[in-house]
């Protein structure tokens, strides 16, 4: 193996990573990640406002990338399914960095949509997050398109996102979601 | 008329359903991945309150966490208390948030706008 991990290790250092992970998203993952962040707020001492943002906010992009998974491939590779995701704070700001893999036929419809949610105003989001909310659409497992709008509303800030091609059949998608004290 | 009860855990909350007393209460944290599944039963169990219901049917929801998932699914809740009001039962929904937590008490307003029931916004101490 030819992985620098003092390199690797310097970089998260750096900024100052609190926890990541890369593989296969499982429901049994979700809750460690979410006990492990919970204790590792609290050790923080963080506002309970605070606290409660940074999970809330979590919660949606673990589960945003739970519910891709199957969506991408119920029947592919492990190196399809597989996610990676981070958490760190630097500066008083907390990062959160999540990367999967997506079909290149769905990168158009999702670029529109979060380009959509970025124009919006802080009271045109709250009145998008309401007609989506009530417009009786619901995903399988329930979300129905708000988790986005949600990260948006909670952290008053734009999706900060990104496409990076990897073959014919898919593209790499990014987020980068900051959430300010 | 009976009491139901479904258990709380990390990702689910603890609810509580008295149908003599018309009261029910959802409680803790509600951010399981799959929140239909979850909230079926008590959709179903407020489907059979709603063709007898007691003369006032009091809701408490006192969520620490809840996930976008379990918004749809809380609405539809909100939705049979709507027909249970319409219906001749007096609903009061109770909705609690921790001081500070603006997100909570605005997730609170945006059920109040779009369901046709008394809401009470209650603020308890973090």
């Amino acid at each position: 193996m030819m992985l620098d991990i003092y390199d690797f290790y310097d970089k998260m250092e750096r900024n100052n990573i609190m926890l990541s992970f890369k593989g296969d998203i499982t429901s049994e993952l979700l809750t460690s990640i979410l006990q492990i962040m919970e204790s590792k707020l609290d050790n923080l001492q963080e506002e309970p406002k605070i606290k409660k943002k940074v999970y809330n906010v979590l919660v949606e992009c673990l589960q945003n990338l739970y519910h891709h998974m199957d969506e991408v491939a119920p029947e592919q590779n492990d190196v399809i399914r597989s996610a990676i995701f981070m958490i760190g704070k630097l500066d008083n700001q907390y990062n959160i960095v999540t990367g999967n893999y997506i079909k290149k036929d769905n990168v158009e419809g999702l670029k529109k949509r979060l380009e959509d949610i970025n124009a919006l105003s802080k009271e045109e989001l709250k009145e998008y997050y309401k007609a989506v909310l009530n417009n009786g659409e619901m995903s399988m497992k329930g979300g129905g398109g708000l988790g986005m709008i949600d990260i948006a509303r909670k952290t008053g800030e734009k999706l900060n996102f990104n496409f990076s091609p990897v073959d014919d059949k898919f593209s790499f998608f990014s987020l980068n979601i900051k959430i300010s004290q | 008329m009976e009491t139901i009860s479904i258990e709380g855990t990390p990702k689910t909350p603890t609810i509580t359903f008295d149908t003599g007393k018309g009261f029910l209460e959802i409680k803790g944290r509600s951010i399981p991945e799959n929140s239909i599944e979850f909230y079926k039963p008590l959709v179903d169990w407020l489907e059979k309150y709603a063709s007898k219901p007691q003369p006032a049917t009091n809701v408490n929801i006192q969520l620490e966490y809840f996930n976008t998932s379990s918004s749809k699914c809380i609405l539809d809740v909100f939705k049979k208390l709507e027909a249970i009001n319409k219906g001749g039962s007096v609903v009061v929904i109770n909705w609690y948030y921790e001081e500070d937590d603006e997100d909570m008490l605005e997730a609170g307003e945006d059920y109040q706008a779009i369901i046709n029931v008394p809401f009470k916004m209650v603020q308890v101490a973090e």
